[in-house]
């Protein structure tokens, strides 16, 4: 059963139609500063990389309210398997800014050592928010692996996987999601349809009537989301998980929503996105339409939002400066984690580094051992 | 100890290994109910229920990545993979992702898995039930590529492989399934990895062999005896990684050395041990390294006797090394 209208929950003038969502005040608070968190550290991390201090991001402008809503619909117990795209679902979960920003600067204490390029975190704690890999769709499948092995074991975790509408032209698309249905994993599938695959247009991804009705196939139902509403992305994510944890099986969601710049920042979506697109979907902001809503809920004031957001801004300008500072991983970093124990050749072959640092002088301090 | 085929012993070792750990799982295309196109999971889904040995969609992709997410939330899959020459599909799952979660996340997520495949030539099985990939997955740090050539080591290196912390890449020779025999010990018990074996002694001339090559080089020895040529044979067991200081201490002790495998030659597994004797044991060498092994060609089906190294090639090897 899919569906195809969008489901919305929040109308133009913040209005709900006397919807619940039951959250607490503080909850719904939390997913602002969560929104208002990704906008701050996107705009940071642009600066950074336009200044040459880091090498590279990936912007999230407009996507805030599916990745922020998602997430929210999970427990600390439940794992996330993310797209690059999904800043946000680490930051509502709290994971530190300054832990992010470890990774934008890929220092001494990211906690991938400096190995990826930046945007491609990985985190245990406080929730599984599985190391991104570059390669499209190559996390679907293992995400149900995931929750298998959880329900084999008779633990009630659920996996939500998440892709972009690009991703679902991925052989691992129809692996994950065909997998999942002859198992009745709990998995929630979230395809964020921003429209885009960088420059390709979704009518030159897929022939189908959108990408919820993909779902079925596998016999897995669809729903259809506004991905800018806050409230209807947790609305259908919390119903999918709900229905995972219960034995239900998955559930493929499909979130429209529009990434307001390029791909990453070594793209300009101005050489392929019509201008018209851009004016269209700025209307449909999702951090001011979610303000209206908490403002006609009395939760907000315009005081309280600038407040909220220099905060915000402070505290990852804060974080981006103390990354900074830190200096980039020990040679030993590029040997060591291969494998559980060092192998005798990659052993030697770190001692040959270290040997060829330390006579031109290039070497640091602790360079030259292994801690291992 | 009961006298087991190759086939028998490594459905042997997955029986001992779901035994002794319940988070082992068995999972594959056919491999439940039918117990698996060659029969190595017979019998486990009777014994350990649908639920630890089980089919899969036919999917490679599919099912090297769940069995990553599933040992990456503590399970130890053992997954099976029809013929060698169908994992491709699964090759991104395998090199980008498997090999190396652990190093790409600092330790923090990791995939403890095994993927078992029979590879090789032999059964006619033509250009798509033949290939030798090895040297694909040996390019590849973070996973590591075993091979078996004996029951006892089937065994003994299938039990090593489940219990390692790495990812690791079992390749059965399909063609020494049924036709070796010998004894192999009850229980639990390991052959340590990243070591080699010789198989024979010998102090003219040493032959590096793995998998259906052994008992091609074996027998390639024993009539090498006529022509007085003493040869040692050693079994490499585990690719990657390479007991490199072990393969250095057999070419410094005899000095001339053949290369035997099924393979295609051209940046063969030959190639990386004809490259580190000349870097590091050049000086104790009477001859130049020669290879022996399967034509830069696809495989063939009626002519693949052809194709694979026969003793006849061995041996002619050896001659031309101990003459050299």
């Amino acid at each position: 059963m899919t569906t195809t209208e969008p489901l919305q929950v929040i109308q133009a003038d913040g209005g709900v139609n006397g919807y619940d969502p039951q959250m607490p005040e503080s909850e719904l608070l939390h997913c602002y500063r969560a929104m208002l968190q990704v906008r701050a550290f996107d705009a940071i991390c642009l600066k950074l990389q336009r200044a040459g201090r880091i090498g590279f991001s990936i912007p999230n402008e407009g996507i805030e309210a599916t990745q922020v809503g998602a997430a929210s619909a999970l427990r600390k117990s439940d794992w996330i398997f993310p797209s690059y795209r999904d800043f946000g679902m680490a930051l509502y979960h709290g994971v530190a800014p300054l832990e992010m920003m470890h990774n934008m600067f890929g220092n001494a204490r990211d906690g991938a050592k400096g190995r990826q390029m930046p945007v491609h975190f990985s985190f245990v704690e406080p929730i599984r928010f599985v190391s991104i890999s570059s390669p499209i769709g190559t996390h679907i499948p293992q995400a149900v692996g995931v929750a298998h092995a959880a329900r084999l074991r008779g633990e009630d975790t659920v996996v939500l996987a998440s892709f972009g509408d690009g991703g679902t032209s991925s052989l691992g698309f129809h692996s994950g999601l065909n997998f999942a249905g002859v198992w009745r994993s709990p998995v929630v599938f979230l395809c964020q349809n921003n429209g885009w695959a960088i420059s390709c247009p979704t009518e030159e991804q897929t022939a189908s009537d959108g990408f919820a009705i993909k779902g079925e196939a596998y016999g897995i139902p669809g729903v259809v989301v506004d991905g800018n509403d806050l409230l209807a992305v947790r609305k259908v994510t919390l119903a999918a998980v709900e229905r995972a944890r219960a034995g239900g099986g998955p559930t493929l969601i499909e979130a429209k929503t529009f990434r307001m710049g390029g791909h990453s920042t070594s793209d300009d979506p101005k050489r392929y996105v019509p201008a018209e697109q851009f004016e269209h979907w700025k209307k449909r902001d999702p951090i001011p339409r979610f303000e209206k809503f908490l403002q006609a809920a009395g939760l907000l004031d315009a005081a309280k939002a600038v407040a909220m957001n220099a905060e915000v801004t402070e505290e990852i300008a804060v974080a981006a400066r103390a990354a900074e500072q830190v200096g980039p991983p020990a040679l030993e970093t590029i040997f060591s984690d291969v494998y559980a124990a060092l192998p005798a050749h990659i052993r030697k072959q770190g001692e040959q580094a270290f040997d060829l640092a330390a006579r031109r002088g290039e070497a640091r301090s602790g360079d030259g051992t292994f801690p291992l | 100890m009961a006298t087991l085929t190759l086939l028998q012993a490594i459905n042997d070792g997955l029986r001992t290994a779901m035994r002794d750990d319940p988070s082992v799982l068995v999972f594959g295309e056919d491999v439940g109910k039918k117990g698996g196109v060659f029969l190595a999971t017979e019998n486990l889904q009777k014994e350990f229920g649908a639920k630890r040995c089980f089919d899969t969609p036919l999917s490679e992709d599919g099912i090297v990545g769940a069995a990553i997410g599933m040992a990456m939330n503590g399970l130890k899959p053992v997954a099976e993979i029809q013929f060698q020459d169908f994992i491709f599909p699964a090759f991104d799952q395998i090199v980008s992702e498997a090999a190396k979660l652990r190093y790409r996340s600092g330790g923090q997520y990791t995939a403890p898995l095994v993927i078992r495949t029979p590879y090789g030539g032999g059964i006619r099985g033509g250009l798509y039930h033949s290939q030798s990939g090895e040297a694909y997955f040996c390019h590849t740090p973070g996973l590591k590529v075993v091979v078996p050539s004996t029951p006892h080591d089937a065994k003994g290196l299938l039990l090593a492989s489940i219990a390692d912390p790495d990812p690791v890449l079992f390749l059965e020779p399909k063609a020494l399934y049924r036709s070796v025999k010998g004894e192999v010990p009850e229980g639990s018990y390991r052959v340590e990895l990243s070591t080699l074996r010789e198989a024979r002694a010998g102090k003219d001339v040493t032959v590096f062999c793995y998998g259906a090559m052994v008992p091609v080089s074996l027998k390639a020895a024993e009539e090498s005896l006529a022509s007085g040529i003493d040869v040692r044979v050693v079994d490499l067991r585990t690719l990657l990684p390479l007991d490199e200081e072990g393969v250095l201490e057999h070419a410094r002790s005899t000095g001339r050395v053949v290369v035997v495998h099924e393979a295609p030659r051209f940046c063969g597994f030959g190639a990386e041990i004809s490259a580190l004797i000349a870097e590091h044991a050049i000086e104790y060498m009477e001859a130049p390294v020669v290879r022996v092994t399967g034509f830069d060609t696809p495989f063939p089906n009626t002519l693949e006797h052809h194709y694979l190294p026969d003793h006849r090639r061995v041996l002619d090897a050896i001659e031309r090394v101990a003459h050299f």
